[in-house]
């Protein structure tokens, strides 16, 4: 358990915590399915009970009586069974239509990359300087469809927003699609679901629903380039980025730093948590992330850099501006 | 018919037979998570200005020498030095192995030396007419990781080592199947 999903409500990482219509439908399903086999688990067992523990001898019945009698119960017991698994057939499929179906031109769309271990979120536009790229964290306006186009650059991941929706498997040299419509503002967690390598369970995102206006404004600051620091120690912050090995990996749009091997830092410090969703983004975390990733995840791409206490202190300035 | 439980002298020698068969993996997908502070040989020599991204002014420390690179016997190393030389454009000018821009990698041709060392000091200092210096750019260990690849790609290491596959669309026969290139002695840069 990190801390940064005890931040949140519990409920803002559960199935039975449905924030969207798709995922009020599943868990519907759900309940009901669950419903039902308690109750046929609870008539099975006392039924056994019953012919287990009753009295016998008293009222002595013919043998052909009592061959109907165990014909008709055995005929009610199968004609019930294929009934109820019939319903959920149907149940199951107009659930599926409907969290498939068309969500109609005015969707927004969301392009997600999976990497290991972590997840690329771009939002186009028909312009590509309009694009905005991030990481970790994918924010959606309530009550507007989103279509998330999967992709992956290595291995087979699987987005899985519980609140929200069902799991989709983002595949490596194909595309798939999910969409789901959040209800009510809010931050819910996500992970991935689909075994992936060494820091799997370590692959997390944050998915935050917020009004259409304030999504507006945050997707404008999104497709800004980073500013130029202005004061003297972030100026050698980013000169320390330039010049170490975090340039060779990560973009920020506005310096020479273009690389898309690992996620775009261009607004780092707008997101609320680093290391897909491991840490919260603060800069005690950070610069333990920077010195040494492999402690907090090993295996994970990224390479420890060794760096002086002040070069360090001026990057994590540095970073810290770009909001 | 029963057969007669097997001796203890054919158990041990069973046993010992499954030992032997696991000892060559030992080392070979050994995963370094935390490596230790690698030598890095030569590291603020600078012998070309070019160089990825914006100039950058380093002080110089002595080189510390090294004894063979630390990826050499390592398959997961090597294949993650192969991720490194595509993700770090090293492919831009040496293509696959068979050069453009840059000498070809997988030849018995080496201008600057064919040990782990030499090839680590042509990565981390440049070399003149072309070659970036990578020094401070790629950490030293990713540096070893590619310098185990590049020594793979003309069969300068053990086959059950160099990686057998590729992520992408296959340019080349693998580097397993590559036969060994023995490096010229004295080449002429």
């Amino acid at each position: 358990m990190t801390p940064a999903i005890q931040a949140q409500s519990p409920s803002a990482y559960s199935v039975h915590g449905p924030h969207s219509p798709q995922a009020r439908r599943i868990d519907s399903l759900g309940d009901a399915m669950y419903l039902t086999s308690a109750i046929l688990f609870v008539l099975v067992v006392a039924a056994l009970l019953w012919a287990t523990l009753r009295r016998r001898g008293g009222e002595e019945r013919t043998d052909e009586r009592r061959d109907r009698s165990m014909r008709t119960t055995v005929i009610v017991a199968t004609a019930a069974t294929t009934i109820i698994l019939f319903v959920f057939l149907v149940l199951d499929l107009s659930v599926g239509r409907a969290i498939t179906r068309n969500p109609g031109p005015e969707a927004l769309q969301v392009r997600v990359t999976g990497h290991q271990w972590w997840w690329e979120v771009q939002y186009r536009d028909s312009l590509p300087q309009n694009w905005a790229t991030t990481a970790n964290e994918i924010h959606v306006p309530v009550g507007r469809p989103v279509v998330f186009e999967l992709r992956s650059t290595d291995v087979i991941h699987s987005l899985w927003p519980p609140n929200l929706n069902g799991k989709r498997d983002l595949i490596p040299g194909n595309e798939n699609s999910i969409w789901f419509q959040a209800d009510s503002a809010g931050v819910y967690r996500g992970q991935c679901a689909e075994f992936c390598g060494h820091q799997h369970a370590k692959m997390g995102f944050l998915v935050i629903a917020e009004p259409q206006d304030s999504f507006r404004t945050w997707l404008a600051a999104q497709r800004d380039t980073a500013m130029t620091p202005t004061d003297s120690i972030a100026l050698r912050g980013q000169e320390v980025f330039l010049s170490s090995s975090c340039v060779m990996c990560h973009t920020i749009a506005g310096t020479p730093a273009g690389s898309r091997i690992g996620p775009d830092l261009t607004h780092l410090a707008s997101r609320r948590t680093i290391a897909a969703g491991t840490l919260p983004n603060t800069r005690g975390n950070l610069a333990g992330w920077i010195v040494n990733p492999q402690a907090i995840k090993p295996g994970v791409r990224m390479p420890s850099t060794r760096l002086d206490s002040d070069d360090l202190q001026a990057l994590l300035t540095y970073l810290e501006t770009l909001k | 018919m029963i057969a007669s439980p097997p001796s203890r002298f054919t158990r041990l020698l069973q046993a010992g037979a499954i030992v032997v068969l696991m000892l060559p993996a030992c080392e070979r997908e050994e995963r370094r998570f935390n490596p230790p502070p690698s030598a890095t040989p030569g590291a603020a020599r600078r012998v070309t200005q070019l160089q990825p991204g914006p100039p950058v002014q380093t002080i110089g420390v002595p080189s510390p020498s090294s004894k063979g690179g630390p990826y050499e016997e390592n398959a997961y190393g090597v294949s993650q030095g192969k991720t490194l030389y595509n993700q770090f454009n090293c492919a831009g000018c040496h293509s696959q192995g068979g050069g453009g821009m840059g000498p070809p990698l997988m030849d018995d041709n080496w201008l600057y030396g064919s040990v782990p060392e030499n090839i680590f000091e042509t990565i981390v200092q440049g070399r003149p007419n072309g070659m970036p210096a990578f020094g401070n750019k790629i950490v030293s260990d990713q540096v070893w990781q590619i310098v185990a690849y590049v020594r793979s790609m003309s069969g300068l290491l053990r086959k059950d080592v160099a990686p057998g596959r590729s992520d992408d669309m296959y340019v080349r026969s693998q580097e397993q199947a590559t036969q060994k290139a023995v490096p010229v002695t004295d080449p002429q840069p």
